[in-house]
């Protein structure tokens, strides 16, 4: 018998989990100079692959290993338009997520079209630690997808970032290739790696949602948590430990708002405000940092070499 | 050990060869074709009857080929929407939102005003719709123009918070009373786009549409205007130089932007849905981008490769009636046109040479 | 003292241009080496084939008595060559440390507090005052050019090759710069430090080659040369023709600039109380080398820059500040410096020259595409375009690209013509084309502002010449009392008279 806020702190966690793993891949990315706009698609194909291939092996890891190569390539594939061939950011990104979008339905489609129900699978278990204690005992009853992302990925992120050479390169491709052309680093290959290293991040967090969180797969799974991250990153001046807040924030008003549903409270305002809002005061954090945010001076600018 | 000299060089050219701009589109077709095969396979279908069916059948009936008009109408839309936007060099990636505000004074103005004359109804309607548009483009713009702030995650985000505005609206004060539905109530007989062709879909949006293709082609290569917004596009030092206001133009262009996208969502909220419904666009907004770049700026190739997205929408669902390919295949096809099409054109930019 | 570079008979074409004529150069180890001249001397690109990004045609480069062979800056770099250019490749939001190791660190982990350690000792072993911690963001020009060096440095150089260094620095600064260059010194380091600057290179300098048009003019050791002597070296004519066939009639004052003073991109100030008057009839010729201040001057008369004090004065209008319309409007006759960045290459040559006064083509609110026509067809008759209306002016070659916008501009027989360098890059044709459509622009009574690099054309072309250094005009004369010794001596910032 835990209050609302314990429960609403559970909740949090759990909700936050695909998108901070989708955030932090999108972090990867735009420290590296490049905006991908492939999320959205990724997402949503990651989860589709996850579900199915844990479907047809009877594997739920087996299923996440494969959404991440399906993340991997897509990350690959956004390299090569966009770091390789030049083409604009923008219309490469909505690109693959209109390919990702439309190939994960038509698989869908094929393998389960027809059903009236969604189909579903056994999900991930949730672990529990603490077991029945008051208080930590629910909050502590995650997914180990989430223990890993919270404990696991995000530190590992932010280490790799900041404590690596490798992430020294990444940030400073970001900022000004040429410096780092000039210092004999390859920016062409330092964009690809985080670019897919983002792209198999992403398709995690969809396969989260849908081998964890719910247990199936619907078109409508992923639904705009791509451009939520988007936002996040922004709001998270990406930095992997203040992305993982926004997430947290993201994940908390989500959770709010449906509670708030679920209780049938009337409130004056619309519970749609609720989930607004991160996107709103992600616009105006930008407006504020204006010129001086931390935003990767490189980012959206292809760059060639003469 | 003597390194050994490469063969072949591959380096910049300053001039594609010829062909290639004719020949691209083609190429890019057939290398669509090539890979979307593998789909119709796996589907258990040839994949060239599975094509016959995507590009001719739908020309085979009547009803089909209207189908692909009324497909095609709000794509033409937004793609001059997002054209007259990426010819000032502003990426409006908010055409989504922009269309759904439209979208939102139809349905309000579709109600509210009775007892009204079509022709004046539906001008109204129109007016509202594009004003509404121009509303919600009118924060990103400015905050790109006076603060320089990037518009393609200002727009970006506003499309998901409009979607949500219009949620909110749809559960709440909008709920249709009779079914209960989200959605709005049927607005006025008088604020329904008249039809075209009797018994089909094909409404008036469509002529609609054409004039708007038009009003770019007029207005870029006729009016001052038009030079000073594709100058902008392509130079803003040069522009500047020669004295155009680059403030004014990017802005006006934006507004513009939103405006047509705007009038997109009153033209299917007039003529198709007669309801605000939540999913009123399959992503209209954002393919109208990817039309924009295929038609390569250019008001006739956007109507262009815009009807040609029209066909394959159509010819989808005519693929999935006839072959059980899934109807996914359409989005599938027009995704990898895009970026066959796009790799192609920046590829031509580089050849091959003996070393 | 033995060599530590020689760099022999190198040889350096770029087109048509020959950038190094069989340079011979030496450099000796634990001195202090100016390289002299002017623009287009040869300095930077002998150092850059030096620094291993450009490749010589011809000629040896021996480091340290060996034979190098240098194709990257990673061999410069390997061979202890340090190079330090004007524009830094420095990462803003890292740390002093992050950016000195970028790209030569050791082991995939960067072991943050041993680095930091090394990269302040490094600095504080030649006494120069960094804090490996800080974020280069907020470091000053001066501080940041530290980082540059330190760079070279942390990577073992030996030979350090700085680049007109005192050019982004403030007087303070350079004072600085010179004592972390002493110390440097005295740690053993060689430097080759390439300026304009007569009385940088007379107090920093052990010794100073002089390069002119691509040669090796002499080396001699500073303490036995004096500025007068580099100065005409440095700007030493054979001949210099005033080619000017006829006196023409110097009317009243055609714009009058007054205290004038601008920034430039980096918010130091680039202009310092300019005053200059072009008058009717006169080309006033503005003499310097390169990053003086050439560029605001021309883009707060152009109306691309706001100055932040000061009058520009057409018939006793103020124009500071005004948009480039506006200007054009006041009847200023505008050429941008850089012409890719004036015209819009993917339009057509029509369309470019009617571009700047389309209300004139605007006919019942619709484009009067007839008169563009016809317009671009005069013009490119007029002024021996070679191209059709049709054409996209990305195709032009670079006179005819120059050709179209001094035909948009002077069609309008404006009062007022500034002509920031008008010939650079262009064939010998082009040149003496433009040249000589200035020069008719003088006898029709316009007032024109000539900004060159190329002294041997403000000479031909100028009625009078005012040389500008540093943001400030140093001196101003008419043409017949121009003097290469005094010019030079102007230009290298020897001299600041003031009429």
């Amino acid at each position: 018998m835990d209050n609302i806020l314990v429960d609403l702190t559970a909740a949090m966690l759990r909700i936050a989990t695909p998108i901070l793993l989708a955030a932090i891949g999108e972090t990867y990315a735009e420290r590296a100079g490049i905006l991908n706009l492939g999320i959205e698609g990724t997402l949503f194909f990651g989860a589709f692959v996850g579900f199915y291939v844990a479907d047809v092996t009877g594997s739920l890891w087996i299923g996440l290993l494969v959404a991440i190569i399906s993340g991997l390539l897509s990350g690959l594939l956004m390299a090569l338009l966009s770091v390789t061939l030049g083409v604009n950011q923008h219309v490469s990104g909505l690109g693959i997520t209109l390919l990702m979008t439309g190939l994960a339905l038509f698989g869908f489609r094929l393998q389960y079209g027809g059903r009236t129900t969604p189909p579903s699978i056994e999900a991930f278990p949730q672990l529990s630690p603490f077991g029945d204690l008051p208080v930590f005992g629910t909050i502590f009853e995650q997914y180990l997808l989430t223990y890993l992302t919270f404990f696991v990925v995000v530190p590992l992120a932010w280490w790799l970032l900041y404590r690596t050479s490798f992430g020294l390169n990444i940030r400073a491709a970001g900022e000004n290739p040429e410096a780092v052309d000039a210092a004999g680093v390859n920016v062409f290959r330092t964009r690809y790696i985080a670019l897919i290293i983002g792209g198999g991040l992403m398709a995690a967090g969809g396969a989260f949602l849908s081998l964890a969180q719910l247990g199936a797969f619907t078109h409508g799974i992923v639904s705009g948590r791509g451009w939520v991250a988007i936002a996040i990153v922004i709001f998270g001046n990406w930095d992997p430990l203040r992305v993982m807040a926004g997430a947290l924030i993201f994940g908390g008003t989500f959770a709010l708002q449906l509670r708030l549903q679920a209780m049938g409270l009337q409130l004056p305002v619309p519970y749609e405000t609720f989930l607004a809002l991160p996107y709103v005061v992600t616009i105006i954090a930008l407006v504020i940092a204006g010129r001086n945010a931390s935003y990767p001076a490189a980012l959206l600018k292809p760059y060639k070499r003469e | 050990m003597a390194k050994r000299e490469a063969k072949y060089i591959v380096e910049k050219t300053q001039t594609p060869p010829v062909w290639a701009r004719t020949a691209i589109p083609l190429l890019a077709l057939i290398g669509t074709f090539i890979i979307t095969s593998g789909l119709i396979l796996w589907s258990n279908a040839n994949p060239f009857e599975a094509y016959y069916y995507f590009l001719f059948a739908p020309f085979s009936s009547r009803v089909s080929t209207l189908e692909v008009l009324v497909k095609g109408t709000p794509l033409i839309l937004c793609g001059i929407a997002v054209t007259f936007a990426f010819s000032a060099g502003y990426y409006n990636i908010g055409a989504e939102g922009q269309l759904y505000a439209g979208a939102i004074a139809a349905a309000w103005l579709g109600v509210a005003l009775t007892g009204l004359p079509t022709i004046l109804h539906l001008t109204i309607m129109l007016l509202g719709g594009f004003l509404f548009g121009v509303a919600w483009a009118l924060i990103p713009a400015l905050l790109k123009v006076k603060l320089a702030v990037d518009e393609v995650v200002t727009t970006l985000l506003l499309n998901s918070v409009m979607l949500y505005i219009v949620s909110a609206l749809l559960n709440g004060p909008w709920r249709d009373p009779e079914s209960g539905w989200p959605q709005s109530p049927e607005i006025a007989p008088s604020a329904m786009l008249p039809k075209l062709v009797p018994r089909s879909r094909l409404h008036f949006g469509f002529i609609l549409a054409i004039l708007f293709v038009l009003l770019l082609w007029f207005l870029r290569s006729r009016t001052g205007f038009g030079l000073k917004m594709r100058a902008v596009g392509m130079s803003k030092p040069a522009a500047r130089f020669a004295g155009v206001n680059i403030e004014r133009t990017v802005l006006i262009s934006a507004l513009v932007s939103g405006g047509i996208a705007g009038i997109a969502g009153v033209v299917e909220v007039a003529g198709i849905q007669f309801h605000l419904i939540d999913a009123l666009s399959p992503g209209y907004g954002y393919t109208g981008i990817i039309i924009a770049t295929l038609g390569g700026l250019h008001p006739i190739g956007v109507a262009v490769a815009a009807l040609f997205f029209g066909l394959i929408d159509t010819g989808a669902q005519t693929v999935s009636r006839a072959l059980g390919v899934p109807v996914y295949l359409g989005e599938i096809t027009q995704a990898t046109m895009l970026l066959v099409t796009l790799g192609m054109l920046l590829l031509q930019n580089y050849r091959i040479r003996r070393a | 003292m033995a060599s530590i570079v020689e760099m022999r008979d190198i040889v350096k074409r770029f087109e048509d241009v020959t950038a190094n004529d069989h340079v011979n150069f030496e450099l000796r180890e634990g001195e202090i080496h100016a390289l002299l001249g002017e623009n287009g001397a040869g300095k930077t690109t002998l150092m850059r084939i030096l620094y291993g990004l450009y490749r010589a045609d011809s000629g040896e480069i021996r480091v340290a008595g060996d034979l190098a062979s240098i194709h990257s800056p990673k061999d410069a770099i390997q061979r202890g060559i340090g190079m330090v250019t004007q524009h830094f490749a420095l990462v803003p939001p890292l740390t002093v440390t992050e950016n000195v190791v970028l790209g030569y660190t050791d082991g995939f982990v960067l072991q943050r507090a041993a680095m930091e350690e090394r990269v302040g000792a490094a600095a504080k072993k030649f006494g120069m005052e960094i804090d490996p911690t800080a974020v280069v963001r907020h470091l000053s020009v001066g501080e940041k050019q530290r980082v540059e060096i330190l760079k070279a440095l942390y990577r073992d150089a030996k030979v350090l090759i700085l680049d007109e260094p005192t050019a982004v620095l403030i007087p303070q600064e350079v004072d600085a710069l010179f004592e972390t260059l002493e110390k440097l010194k005295e740690g053993g380091l060689s430097v080759i430090f390439i300026s304009h600057k007569l009385d940088e290179v007379m107090t920093i300098s052990d010794r100073v080659t002089v390069l002119r048009d691509g040669s090796n003019i002499d080396t001699v050791l500073t303490s036995e040369t004096t500025p007068p002597q580099l100065a005409t070296m440095m700007v030493g004519r054979e001949t210099f023709g005033v080619t000017r066939q006829k006196e023409t009639e110097k009317g009243e004052a055609a714009l009058t600039i007054r205290d004038l003073c601008a920034d430039d991109d980096q918010g130091l100030p680039a202009l310092k109380h300019v005053n200059l008057t072009i008058r009717c009839g006169e080309i006033l010729g503005i003499a310097g080398v390169g990053g003086n201040g050439q560029k605001e001057l021309a883009e707060t008369l152009s109306g691309i820059r706001k100055p932040t004090s000061g009058e520009i004065l057409v018939d006793d209008e103020d124009i500071s500040g005004a948009t480039p319309a506006e200007c054009t409007r006041a009847g200023v006759g505008r050429i941008p410096e850089d012409r890719h960045a004036g015209v819009v290459g993917e339009l057509t040559v029509a369309e470019n020259l009617a571009l700047e006064h389309l209300h004139e083509f605007i006919h019942r609110s619709t484009l009067d595409r007839q008169a563009i026509q016809e317009n671009a067809e005069r013009l490119i008759e007029a002024f021996q375009i070679k191209a059709k209306p049709t054409d996209k002016v990305r195709t032009l070659s670079g006179g005819n690209m120059q050709k179209v916008l001094l035909a948009r501009v002077l069609a309008r027989e404006p009062g007022i013509l500034l002509a920031p360098q008008p010939t650079r890059g262009l064939d010998v044709g082009a040149t003496e084309y433009v040249r000589t459509q200035l020069l008719k622009q003088r006898e029709r009574g316009a007032g024109v502002l000539l900004i060159s690099e190329d002294l041997d054309e403000i000479l031909a072309l100028s009625d009078r010449i005012a040389v500008i250094y540093e943001g400030v005009i140093v001196g101003e004369l008419a043409a017949e009392e121009a003097d290469l010794e005094r010019l030079g001596l102007m230009m290298s910032g020897a001299v600041k008279e003031r009429v």
